[in-house]
């Protein structure tokens, strides 16, 4: 996992459900990742759709990704090449998802930044900086089964590398 | 101190006992995955190097059943593949949600359940530890017969008193998560409890444990009493019957008090499960499409409330009606009462048991700028297949009275 993230935002409000990061009625393409992915966030935001570029970060409000299981609002900002999402809360099963597929969630307050600042992050000082506005937050830090897991890449490079679900002993 | 029902089952699972906030690496009883979710937990199990599901593994076609596209049949094709296969059960379209056929025939007290499907919740009517997760945490267990999770702190929610006529679980639910709001839940375990759940049936409990991940929760939970029993013995399974109860010490991080017996019906604004009013407060709201069904009200008891209003009427001509069994069980049981008979002559359309309208993949997408009454459990903007149309949340019982009017009626007035 590289150190220093830098990258722009795309901002999003509260509450954004999974089914605006990619709606039920691309249901059909969720063979051919790369096409489903050309929409993903679309319905909240369709210019995200068309340009976000790799590197980039999507911040947002509270209770980001809430809604239905499905893997797929997770792995398309992954196809994306998302750098992170940052929120100051996930819905759990996001979280979880975000984490399994290698997509680093960041539990952070986002108030006064927007589409297009610069932002830096420093993720294991635990720190964002908008540096277009100059603020600086600070976020939690992960807890270990799920630091443990980002570090192997996802849940399944993390099974096969230790051959089960073990965490204590691999930090 | 004592243990809430979601550390009990848990505790009793590992052979030891765990708290609110212990990670645990625990073995898992069932799991189960559909179209939208089991391609890519097939995947990843293959990733896996194993060639046999470690646990009962379920694979359902439920969201778009029958197959709409190309794409979706082969889907289908490929999880009953594996099914046959590698042993897994494969449910074919017209079976019926996968929700509602985990209730009916696998679902027993004290187990711990995980579904690639945000609703796996359901089955915590029946006190099993049941939750959504995603495809490759399912993939994971299927190959490991174990998950980890965090043992959720739990919010006690206490329901007291009698339900007045036309006042359903549905709006206890609806009017918890009003109060709660969208993530007031969140990673926590909900567990219903109080004289109003007691008096519940199975089927009832299932519409408040399925929307417990409406609050964000990780799981809603019922004790297992004997409604619980009598539901098992109704689907032939009496022998999977235990009770199982919170200790009455129990800590939890907080409780909700309720009043059923001044409860209105209540009805979810569009675009966000959390704007709830009751229905004196809705005010003139006209609806171009109802929709009964889905895994949170397409059960028997539901068709039957709807039934009870739509007998000898006629749906409104502005109006649409659709009406989705949840199971080919319901839709066999709702035929010999001659329930579907009523919907049809009031102007409705009966779709095949499966997920139907509720997710907008192959049936009944409202146009742009309609709006629709829907029992299901979720009204985000797009749910239902367009962006441009609006979602209201109610109960059978509102939606049949809506669909009679035209607009968002009351239906005590059906009384
Ligand atoms: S009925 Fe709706 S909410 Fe229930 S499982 Fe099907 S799509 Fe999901």
């Amino acid at each position: 996992m590289e150190r220093i993230l830098r990258g722009k935002v795309w901002r999003f409000g509260d509450n954004i459900s999974t089914d605006h990061i990619i709606p039920g009625r691309y249901y059909h393409l969720r063979g051919d990742l790369r096409a489903l992915a050309e929409h993903a966030l679309e319905d909240a935001d369709p210019e995200f759709a068309r340009r976000a570029q790799p590197g980039d970060f999507v911040v947002a409000g509270k209770n980001f990704g809430q809604g239905s299981s499905r893997e797929h609002a997770a792995l398309v900002l992954k196809e994306r090449g998302v750098a992170a999402v940052i929120a100051p809360s996930f819905a759990r099963i996001f979280f979880r998802n975000a984490v399994n597929v290698g997509l680093m969630p960041i539990l952070c307050e986002t108030e006064g930044f927007e589409t297009g600042d610069e932002i830096e992050v420093d993720v294991v000082e635990g720190r964002v900086r908008n540096l277009t506005r100059n603020l600086e937050r600070t976020f939690r830090p992960l807890p270990p089964v799920m630091r443990a897991i980002l570090e192997s890449g996802g849940l399944i490079p993390h099974v096969l590398r230790y051959g089960g679900l073990r965490w204590q002993d691999t930090l | 101190m004592g243990l809430t029902l979601a550390e009990k089952i848990i505790s009793h699972r590992l052979g030891e006992t765990v708290r609110a906030e212990d990670i645990v690496v625990v073995p898992v009883d069932l799991l189960l995955a559909h179209e939208g979710t089991g391609p890519l937990a097939l995947d990843q199990f293959g990733l896996l190097g194993k060639a046999r599901p470690a646990t009962q593994t379920l694979f359902f076609s439920d969201h778009a059943a029958p197959a709409p596209r190309r794409e979706l049949a082969n889907v289908q094709k490929r999880l009953r593949a594996f099914a046959e296969e590698r042993g897994a059960r494969f449910y074919r379209p017209g079976e019926g949600i996968c929700h509602q056929i985990v209730a009916e025939e696998w679902a027993r007290p004290g187990q711990i359940i995980l579904g690639a499907d945000s609703h796996t919740c359901t089955a915590g009517a029946l006190a099993a530890f049941a939750t959504g997760m995603g495809s490759t945490d399912i993939a994971v267990a299927m190959a490991l017969g174990e998950t980890w999770l965090r043992v959720p702190p739990t919010i006690r929610i206490e329901v007291e008193g009698s339900l007045p006529p036309m006042v359903t679980a549905k709006d206890v639910i609806l009017h918890i998560i009003g109060h709660l709001g969208a993530d007031g839940a969140n990673y926590r375990a909900l567990e219903f409890g109080g004289s109003t759940v007691a008096a519940m049936s199975v089927e009832e409990r299932m519409t408040l444990c399925n929307m417990a991940v409406e609050a964000g929760a990780k799981t809603g939970l019922c004790a297992a009493d004997e409604q619980t029993r009598r539901f098992l013995r109704a689907h032939g399974r009496e022998e999977d019957y235990r009770p199982l109860n919170p200790d009455p010490d129990a800590v939890y991080e907080h409780r909700v008090h309720l009043r059923a017996d001044r409860l209105s019906p209540q009805v979810a604004f569009p675009h966000f499960v959390d704007t709830v009013r009751p229905v004196e407060e809705v005010g003139d709201v006209p609806i171009d499409q109802v929709f009964i069904g889905t895994c949170t009200n397409g059960r028997l008891s539901d068709l039957r409330v709807a039934a009870q209003i739509l007998r000898g009427r006629r749906v409104h001509p502005g109006t649409r009606l659709l009406v989705c069994p949840a199971s080919r069980a319901v839709y066999l049981a709702a035929m010999q009462e001659g329930l579907l008979q009523i919907f049809v002559e009031a102007g409705g359309l009966v779709l095949p048991p499966g997920c139907g309208v509720c997710v907008g993949i192959h049936q009944g997408i409202p146009a742009d700028g309609e709006r629709c009454l829907s029992t299901q459990n979720r009204n985000f903007q797009g749910r239902m297949g367009n962006p441009e149309a609006e979602i209201y949340l109610a109960s059978p019982a509102t939606a049949a009275a809506t669909a009679v009017c035209g607009r968002i009626a009351d239906p005590r007035e059906f009384l």
